[in-house]
């Protein structure tokens, strides 16, 4: 697989609305478009796809020109997948059939393990015989991604495939998701407007507002700008990739190692060397002049203060921390930081009451 | 009392004409609803008008235009003898001219409303799994449109079987070319034959009352699937 | 207040003596017809609405109960059958017209119908339906006195009325036509037509007969009576019908 990556140029105007891009991906790992409805992401995403012809501007994916000037490659000569908000799928097709129509016209053959791999990796072997009419919301988006899948697209491009199915059963796909994050070797950009789908699948960050994508990154060094400019309230926080490296039977907890130190959790089963992520929310981590043991919190790591800022309600403050070469960001009151005499470069304990493994 | 050989003669001519023109009508009913449903052009008001034009104008109307459009003076008439084909009026070919513009309207009209009722999202799924256009008009619009065309074609049919007027008007009643089964109950009517008509008349009825009853409960049990 | 008073006084004198009738008229007779009225209701001041359509339509309209007093047919046949079967009131049955035929050709200027027809020089003939129309009838009777039957019945192309065959003939689509005389009456324009000779088809005759619910209307009575007066016969005359012959 390629890895050049993906440039894209756009521009594209509607009454009451104007999309405004240039943006380079890294063509691996997945990109989520993130944002408040209304900020273009589904437009852009369409735009790559091909399915909006008014758009001018440029976009090469691996390496191919698909639009420039003269050119503009239409969607079904273009190698990629398209999963839509809402199922999308054909409705005088069975979900068998469904995906036997992207078998067919798959940019290379798709053997009869591919077929099976990708039935198992979505669990759906029990639905195939079934009708759309006859599949719930979190089936039909399975069946979907899976055809889309089949059709060996060279980029993955998913519009808020969670957006239109409830929350049990948006629990129960997001699973399927991340096992896809790591079996697929393609590039997948994925549209949402849900930070915690955000923290469990994306590499890199995207954030659009008003048709402008207003800052791009990697996610945890997104995250964690002070300055990024999505309100993210209670969500704020930073996500951390880590291995397990011990689990404690004793006391049913397991550790995490990442770039910076260690954190303990409650052990759910995770073996030792498996990858996960954790995500720690700024709301949860309090800071500390001194390391203390008398204390219930079990992780508290020695960081540095990077940058402090104001959060909406003033009365709070953010202060962007770095724990080895990871950072993580605090909220705390505005008198506390004065207290602590928080400035730039000055060591601290960071106290952290949770942490959520969400991977 | 039974159908005399005239009769006969009418019924199996106008089955002929009905499943020629039926046929006719969804090949170039099926094209044009498509095109109208996807085209842009600015004349598009201006082409559904002249297509629903036979809905409005009385057959009579409609039949006398096409006896002069199609005469030797008329642009058809004109076509028709460059080509070699020679007049239409009074023959088999000049009622499946008549009867297809007769009956577009009928047929293109549940077409159309059929294939805007896809809407645009299972043309970009086909486009996104590498369906070119030719291939989402078969696999995709078609199977979709299935439930309109159905309506199309039996619409079509029973039309045809039905029309009156404009064969009137073209037909010049030459038996086993254009005497069609309207025409014959008409003659019968008018000639005081009220039993032959009766006959005919009520095979006639009968005959669209089950195509009908059978298409409108079929329908609603075949949405999709 | 004389005004009113003349008013009133015509409005009385018009409820005392003016009826109102419905004639039900075969269409071919339509245009005499009018005329024919509009001279009957200025003498009379009763007044006449009139029903115009197929002798058959006619036919089965008033054998279903319609309105009409008096019935103008297109020929003998259906008035016969109103008397049989008790819609007609025995009696008042009489031809009013003799209809002429003749043929005509496309270009009405230069060509000479009878030429054309006797030469066989045309793709198509039009003749109005012989099962439902007299001057149908009349025309097949002419081309086999005429010997030309064998010859040109695969050319035929038959019209509902002598109305349609005329279509055809203007269109272009026939070249020729038995159609009515009256149906070239335009002072306006001469076409060239052939009056094809009596002796060669039975007569046309057009009967008329007064309905059983004109039979108590006075004005139903006087506009059978009028419709052989001189003045309803010049008129008829301007349209091409002969008087009634004998029978």
């Amino acid at each position: 697989m390629s890895t050049l990556p993906l440039d894209a140029r756009f521009k594209l105007s509607y009454p009451g609305f104007c999309l405004d891009v240039d943006m380079q991906l890294p063509c691996q790992g997945v990109t989520a478009l993130f944002g408040h409805s209304g900020a273009g992401k589904t437009t852009l995403l369409r735009c790559i796809a091909g399915l909006e012809t008014a758009a001018t501007g440029h976009l090469r994916v691996n390496g191919q020109i698909w639009q420039d000037n003269n050119t503009f490659v239409p969607t079904h000569r273009r190698t990629l997948g398209y999963v839509f908000q809402e199922a999308s799928l054909l409705p005088h097709l069975s979900a068998r059939e469904n995906l036997e129509f992207a078998i067919k016209r798959a940019t290379q053959p798709v053997t009869e393990a591919d077929r099976m791999d990708t039935i198992d990796l979505l669990g759906i072997a029990p639905l195939l015989d079934r009708s759309p009419g006859q599949l719930s919301g979190g089936e039909r988006q399975r069946v979907t991604i899976a055809r889309a899948l089949l059709s060996k697209p060279g980029l993955l491009l998913m519009d808020e495939p969670l957006a239109s199915i409830d929350q049990t059963h948006k629990q129960e796909i997001l699973p399927y998701l991340e096992n896809l994050k790591t079996t697929l070797d393609i590039p997948i950009i994925y549209v949402s407007h849900s930070a915690e789908e955000v923290a469990r699948l994306a590499d890199t960050l995207v954030a659009m507002e008003n048709g402008r994508i207003v800052a791009s990154g990697p996610l945890n060094d997104t995250l964690t700008r002070l300055d990024f400019p999505i309100k993210l309230g209670e969500e704020v926080g930073s996500v951390i990739e880590a291995t397990v490296t011990e689990r404690d039977p004793q006391w049913q907890l397991a550790k995490a190692t990442f770039d910076g130190g260690d954190l303990w959790f409650r052990d759910s089963g995770y073996d030792v060397g498996c990858q996960v992520r954790v995500r720690v929310f700024a709301r949860d981590i309090s800071l500390s002049l001194q390391h203390h043991s008398d204390t219930s919190i079990v992780n508290s790591l020695p960081a540095v203060v990077e940058e402090i800022s104001t959060e909406q309600h003033p009365g709070l403050a953010l202060v962007k921390l770095r724990v080895g070469n990871t950072p993580l960001v605090a909220r705390l009151t505005h008198r506390s930081a004065h207290h602590l005499e928080l400035a730039p470069g000055k060591p601290i304990w960071a106290q952290i009451k949770s942490v959520a493994i969400i991977q | 009392m039974g159908f005399s050989a005239a009769d006969i003669e009418a019924l199996w001519l106008t089955l002929r004409l009905a499943a020629i023109v039926t046929l006719l009508l969804l090949m170039i009913g099926i094209p044009t609803a498509w095109w109208l449903c996807r085209t842009r052009c600015r004349w598009k008001g201006l082409i559904i008008a002249i297509i629903a034009l036979p809905l409005v104008l009385p057959p009579t109307v409609l039949g006398f235009y096409l006896l002069l459009a199609m005469g030797p003076n008329g642009p058809v008439g004109q076509l028709t003898e460059a080509l070699g084909i020679g007049l239409l009026p009074f023959t088999f070919g000049g009622l499946v001219f008549g009867s297809i513009i007769y009956s577009l309207p009928f047929v293109v009209q549940p077409i159309q409303n059929a294939m805007e009722a896809i809407g645009e999202r299972p043309l970009e799924v086909a486009a996104t799994l590498g369906a070119n256009p030719r291939d989402t008009f078969f696999n995709v619009v078609l199977p979709l449109a299935k439930p309109g065309i159905l309506t199309a074609t039996i619409l079509g049919f029973t039309h045809t079987l039905g029309e009156f007027g404009v064969v009137l008007m073209i037909g010049g009643n030459i038996p086993g070319a254009t005497r069609v089964i309207s025409v014959q109950i008409y003659d019968h009517v008018e000639a005081m034959d009220y039993a032959q008509a009766h006959w005919l008349a009520a095979t006639m009825v009968l005959f669209s009352f089950v195509v009908l009853a059978i298409l409108y409960s079929r329908k609603h049990l075949m949405i999709w699937k | 207040m004389n005004v009113l008073r003349l008013f009133i006084l015509t409005l009385f004198s018009l409820t005392a003596h003016a009826q109102e009738i419905n004639a039900a008229v075969a269409s071919s007779f339509l245009l005499p017809m009018r005329d024919i009225v509009t001279a009957f209701e200025h003498q009379s001041q009763h007044r006449v609405s009139i029903a115009s359509g197929s002798s058959g339509k006619l036919y089965a309209q008033i054998i279903q109960g319609a309105p009409f007093d008096v019935f103008l047919s297109a020929d003998q046949e259906k008035p016969k059958a109103l008397l049989e079967s008790g819609h007609g009131i025995s009696g008042s049955r009489f031809t009013y017209a003799q209809g002429s035929l003749v043929v005509i050709a496309t270009n009405g200027l230069t060509d000479d119908p009878k030429a054309l027809l006797s030469r066989g020089e045309f793709n198509r003939l039009a003749i109005a339906n012989p099962r439902l129309a007299p001057y149908g009838a009349a025309a097949v009777e002419t081309l086999k006195a005429l010997t030309l039957w064998d010859a040109v019945s695969q050319k035929l192309v038959i019209g509902e009325s002598v109305g349609q065959a005329y279509h055809f003939v203007i269109s272009g689509n026939a070249q020729l036509a038995f159609i009515a005389r009256a149906q070239v009456y335009n002072p306006q324009r001469k076409a060239r037509y052939w009056p094809v000779p009596t002796k060669l088809h039975s007569p046309i005759y057009q009967d008329a007969v007064l309905l059983k619910k004109g039979s108590n209307q006075l004005a139903a009575k006087q506009l059978l009576a009028f419709l052989q007066s001189e003045q309803a016969l010049i008129i008829m005359d301007d349209y091409g019908y002969q008087p009634a012959g004998q029978q």
